[in-house]
């Protein structure tokens, strides 16, 4: 298999892991009174309040959905911006320009959002 | 112009998303596939710095999301809301195809031609029906009820 035909069927299968879980995210961030999961927000209020951020967080399945969402976003994301932006045929010195930001950078903010989910965990497992 | 420079008569760049051609309305909802891809992917990397200040505690969890509060936020908040309802079902749609399903069999090429768009149609409908449906969700909860 060619290594572009690799990338597209993780970019689907990224795509799959992400409805679930983004959908379940929004669910509990912006469905929270029309489709109110009151397991996810259980000190009431707003879903973005402190007590409930500590409460979720203790969860080590919901840190570990932040992970994985988290990867999968960021290839989804930055493989189809990679690929609109090979669309517009750039010269070869700026594909592998490209390639190697978006590299980076994806590996950058994934280190930074995994630091935040452990941190957040083992904060919120020592209150 | 910018086929003449890109070197491929077909090659349009960014300008061949406005305009649907023959593809009709499935064209344009490739173009709001990306744009609302594009959409996401900036709030997201913005969203990663924002809400990674939990590992930092109570007090900079609430500076940070008291620094994007407000109704400039809110809205842009909701407009990321109705780009997800659309990218996902949309997304969904996309996926079905790409496995093959719902573009019909092959037919004979007889006057007046078909193609699989023809057959596609019902799902492009469906997707916008579903996407509205969350859409509208979204909508009593952003403004309405919350």
């Amino acid at each position: 298999m060619m290594r572009d035909q690799k990338l597209w069927t993780w970019h689907l299968a990224a795509g799959v892991v992400i409805l679930f879980l983004l959908g379940l995210n929004m669910t509990v961030m912006h469905l929270n009174v029309t489709i109110p999961l009151r397991g996810l927000n259980p000190a009431g209020g707003h879903p973005i309040d402190w007590a409930n951020v500590v409460a979720r967080g203790r969860s080590a399945a919901f840190m570990l959905s932040y992970v994985i969402l988290l990867g999968a976003a960021l290839f989804h994301g930055l493989y189809g911006l990679r690929n609109i932006l090979f669309e517009l045929d750039p010269a070869r010195w700026l594909k592998r320009t490209i390639g190697v930001v978006l590299l980076v950078g994806g590996i950058g903010l994934f280190v930074l959002g995994t630091w935040a989910a452990i941190a957040g965990f083992s904060l919120a497992r020592a209150m | 112009m910018l086929a003449k420079k890109n070197g491929f008569p077909n090659r349009l760049g960014v300008w061949g998303w406005l305009g649907g051609g023959r593809w009709g309305a499935e064209r344009y909802l490739y173009t709001l596939h990306r744009l609302t891809g594009l959409g996401l992917l900036a709030y997201f990397l913005l969203h990663i710095f924002v809400t990674s200040s939990r590992a930092l505690g109570q007090t900079g969890w609430e500076q940070a999301m008291g620094a994007v509060t407000g109704s400039i936020f809110k809205i842009g908040e909701y407009l990321v809301f109705a780009a997800f309802a659309f990218h996902a079902i949309n997304g969904i749609r996309l996926g079905i195809i790409e496995l093959g399903f719902g573009v019909g069999g092959p037919i004979e090429p007889v006057y007046p031609y078909r193609t699989s768009l023809d057959v596609q149609r019902p799902l492009a409908i469906g997707v916008l029906v579903l996407a509205a449906v969350i859409f509208v969700l979204g909508t009593l909860n952003f403004w309405v009820l919350e």
